[in-house]
């Protein structure tokens, strides 16, 4: 094939005569992963992969700064506090600076967009790259001035000396000054200095959002643009055996139908064209089927009876100390959906011979690298943009998408082609949070102090992202199908499945062991905070139970367990806020329970307490209140932060409380939000009260994923708490409640 | 050709009648605001005010909506003139995603036109049919809220464009 390669922005502009000055002209160092190794030892944060000051950072001699990160913004609002992180350490005005995020063309290659990791990979990088810059300008205005740098100081965008004379960044930056690559240590600010970081500054996404703006890729429209849906299999491995597309393609609108394999998709002129085709195509087209999947009555069961690997992934011992009361359990978690509200989207444009994508993917380099390989192409050829979708809470359907387009659009060359998912498609095709069976065994000493810890977890991998093309759809269902790649577990000490499988608390004897299941009989992937959610809600609801042989308060039972002196900071500010007393006794029907975590035990710390009030009539349970208290480092946006632990909570809640993928044998029967309920304004708590504790200074911790598991403990523990049962299969439905009660 | 009242102006439209109004917002008229979140009536992504009414436009044909006004979320103000409720669901920053927020935002503002200030019991009830995967639901509740207080403002401003500064 000849693929063209996409030219570089950069290079057409300076061609054009635009002035560039702070990116090198003549290598694509920014998109580069093969960049000169950065010296040792590196910098911190992706600055280590992508060395280059001006990979962050471009000044304009018009004064016009711009960030950039390979991250992608997903609604958790890190676009603003980037630009507060950059505004901050450069000595500008935040609004004087604007942030361009995740784009092969443009952006370093930062992977996923993932794991809570974007602040202390991408945000440690603009801020050490923005300090090193100001350092740069200083130093040239030095030079400029003939003053010693000790005698200038920067503000508001320029380079002040004592006398009074100011020379702008836009004066001061020549070209490729900023070319250079990052030292491992930079000058950052005094904490104590801060004037935009720190601050809740309201997210730069929301006024379009609110005002009918085009806020997301679904809001995409391009000259000559068509619109494409894709007509799914019924079932995996569904075989397309017969399908008219002469019929379809003479339905109004109708431009093409493009058929590969297994895979189906119809083009037409308006959107609601597409979806008349595509029914019709659905209607009349023919699929063998076969029934492949377990028997979800006995899920945990069906998935403990497959192969595993088994690794012990930590052990202590002291022989010297021994339980006298011992008590075992099982918890276990179902398949779950991310169930975005908008189904996934993505267009694509390929003209000669080089395609652009448009996706809310969560990694723009993989997924080039996946589509590449997909349509035998040179990744050089293939530009991938993020642009937002729907909230995607982990690997949805998103690249999927981007799959899809670029497909179609490579069967219809020239012309830019929008597909989305109906919503029967997202909830039946995304790539499932996967279930879960956890194990745990434990005995108290006589003084009610755990002696012995045991936990096992059953788990399949927790990313089948790509990682090659075959982790997307259209490759698997192409002629020549591309196989999804083996799954593999994912490494500790951030861990997939065995995420937070390790306790933090101190045990004198423990030992965890990771069951690894390779065989995936649903397609599953990465679904926020990943194994911690099942792992975090099996260790909470645990050590309540100890707590309870024990005899004593479950906070005062954590603390008895934990030295980590930021838990125990959180877990002492999130019982006190909460009201919480020894000894107390909730009224009637309501249930207290709280629940702590660290998030990979090495990101942001997060404790909850919870109010329950639970119908024994029905069995309903509702969070009356959730107080949390959470340290993930300095705090760049505290109501960015508050926003996304609010976000935990309702979301963990959802999850715990209604949330099961259904399937029979053969298909997935969870299709809606009819088959897939999810919580509604009735179960909306009174209040959640979100605590932050600062720490100056400290590294960001990450807490997009931190809530999860403990709002979900916290719940269970309170439900407990108010029924005196204890149930340990997610979700907790109001039926099981209420046999639980009834039993 | 259907006539279509959208946010106070006569559009023709020509598309077949028992096309959802979703798509004619979307597709035709080019509009951002209103959203396709499930097609089927389920989410509330897609809510349009029509007549004073939330109804959800993506199970809404073209032909039902001949001689009525249709009001979007662009029809209430824009970026440099927000509407009561769009300062309000700024200032409470009453978004992540913010996908479903648009659909939200015009029921809540169909309530706020029949019941000035709404108690949160009937805020919730009202917004009983929007999905929020976010789990933005709490600051969505004080938006409303906010914005029933701007609204008063707004009435009490010598310009009464329902335009609060």
């Amino acid at each position: 094939m000849n693929a063209s390669v996409i030219l570089d922005r950069r290079k057409v502009l300076a061609g054009g005569g635009a002035l560039i000055v702070s990116f090198s002209l003549t290598s694509a160092f920014a998109q580069d992963q093969g960049a000169p190794a950065p010296p040792a030892p590196k910098p911190p944060g992706s600055l280590a992969t992508a060395p280059y000051l001006d990979s962050w950072i471009r000044i304009d001699a018009d004064n016009t700064i711009t960030i950039f990160t390979g991250k992608a913004e997903l609604g958790q609002g890190f676009k603003t506090a980037f630009q507060q992180i950059a505004a901050e350490e450069l000595d500008v005005a935040f609004d004087a600076l604007k942030v361009v995020t995740a784009d092969t063309k443009l952006t370093a290659n930062e992977g996923y967009t993932a794991g809570s990791n974007s602040m202390h990979n991408s945000g440690v990088a603009i801020q050490n790259a923005a300090a090193q810059v100001r350092a740069l300008l200083i130093a040239e205005a030095a030079k400029r001035l003939a003053v010693a740098a000790d005698d200038l100081r920067t503000e508001n965008g320029g380079v002040i000396a004592q006398d009074g004379r100011r020379l702008s960044y836009g004066e001061l930056v020549a070209e490729n000054m900023l070319h250079v690559q990052a030292q491992p240590v930079s000058d950052l600010k005094d904490p104590a200095t801060f004037k935009v970081m720190g601050q809740s500054i309201p997210r730069v996404d929301i006024p379009a959002k609110v005002t009918g703006g085009a806020a997301y890729v679904q809001d995409l429209r391009m000259p000559g643009m068509a619109h494409a849906r894709v007509v799914r299999p019924p079932s995996y491995g569904a075989q397309l055996t017969d399908c008219d597309a002469v019929v379809i393609e003479q339905m109004p609108g109708v431009v093409k139908v493009v058929r590969d394999g297994n895979f189906l998709a119809v083009v037409a002129e308006k959107e609601f064209q597409a979806i008349r085709a595509m029914q019709a195509l659905a209607a009349n087209a023919k699929w063998q089927e076969s029934a492949r999947l377990p028997k979800q009555d006995d899920l945990p069961a069906a998935l403990m009876a497959l192969p595993s690997q088994d690794k012990t992934i930590f052990e202590k011992n002291d022989t010297s100390v021994s339980g006298s009361k011992t008590i075992e359990a099982t918890y276990t978690r179902p398949y779950q959906s991310h169930g975005s509200i908008g189904p996934s989207c993505a267009v694509a444009q390929f003209v000669d011979g080089a395609m652009t994508v448009w996706s809310h993917t969560q990694g723009v380099y993989p997924d080039r690298a996946a589509i590449a390989e997909m349509l035998r192409m040179p990744a050089a050829s293939i530009r991938l943009i993020h642009v937002e979708g729907s909230g995607c809470y982990g690997h949805n359907g998103a690249d999927d998408a981007a799959a899809d387009a670029a497909l179609i659009a490579h069967a219809l060359p020239g012309r830019p082609v929008r597909v989305q998912w109906m919503r029967e498609q997202e909830h039946a095709w995304e790539p499932f949070g996967p279930a879960m069976v956890t194990k745990l065994k434990a005995s108290l000493d006589n003084g009610g102090k755990v002696a012995d810890w045991q936990f096992e977890v059953w788990s399949n991998t927790h990313s089948m992202r790509p990682g090659g093309a075959g982790a997307m759809l259209a490759a698997q269902h192409m002629a020549q199908s591309i196989k999804p790649p083996e799954p593999k577990p994912l490494p500790l000490p951030e861990g997939g499945g065995d995420r937070n499988a390790i306790p933090i608390y101190k045990f004198p004897n423990a030992r965890v062991v990771h069951h690894f299941i390779p065989d995936m009989p649903v397609r599953i992937s990465a679904m926020r905070a990943l194994g911690a959610y099942h792992n975090v809600f099996s260790i909470e609801s645990f050590m309540d139970e100890l707590a309870l042989l024990a005899n004593t308060d479950p906070v005062a039972f954590r603390l008895k367990h934990l030295d980590d002196p930021r838990g125990r900071d959180v877990i002492e500010k999130a019982a006190k806020e909460f009201g919480w007393q020894r000894g107390q006794q909730a009224p009637p029907n309501r249930g207290y329970g709280f629940a702590f975590a660290r998030y990979k035990n090495l990101a942001a710390y997060c404790a909850i307490a919870s109010e329950v009030e639970v119908n024994r009539e029905t069995g309903r349970a509702r969070l009356v209140r959730a107080v949390a208290a959470v340290d993930s480092g300095q705090i760049v946006s505290p109501d960015g932060l508050t926003n996304q632990i609010e976000g935990a909570i309702v979301q963990s809640t959802s999850w715990t409380l209604y949330e099961a993928v259904t399937f029979d044998d053969t298909r997935i029967t969870s299709i809606d939000w009819q088959t897939y309920p999810i919580l509604r304004f009735d179960a909306v708590p009174d209040r959640i009260d979100v605590h932050i504790i600062n720490r100056p200074g400290k590294p960001f911790l990450g807490s997009g994923e931190t809530g999860q598991g403990p709002a979900a403990a916290s719940l269970a523990n309170a439900i407990a708490n108010a029924t005196g049962k204890r149930l340990r299969n997610l979700p907790l439905t109001r039926k099981r409640i209420k046999d639980a009660i009834d039993a | 050709m259907t006539t279509l009242k959208v946010n106070g102006r006569d559009h023709q439209v020509d598309a077949e009648p028992d096309t959802p109004l979703l798509y004619v917002l979307r597709d035709d008229l080019k509009l951002n605001a209103a959203k396709f979140g499930c097609g089927l009536g389920q989410c509330g992504s897609c809510t349009v005010i029509v007549d004073g009414k939330a109804v959800l436009s993506c199970v809404t044909p073209l032909v039902l909506l001949e001689g009525k006004q249709v009001t979007t979320l662009e029809g209430l103000g824009n970026v440099s003139a927000p509407a009561p409720i769009q300062r309000a669901f700024i200032e409470e920053q009453a978004a992540q995603c913010g996908y479903c927020i648009a659909g939200m935002m015009m029921r809540a503002q169909a309530l706020l036109q029949r019941v000035r200030h709404p108690t949160d019991e009937q805020i919730r009830a009202e917004l009983g049919p929007h999905l929020c995967r976010c789990g933005t639901h709490m600051r969505i509740i004080r938006a409303v809220k906010r914005a029933a207080q701007l609204m008063d403002t707004a009435a009490l401003a010598p310009t009464n464009q329902g335009i609060a500064r």
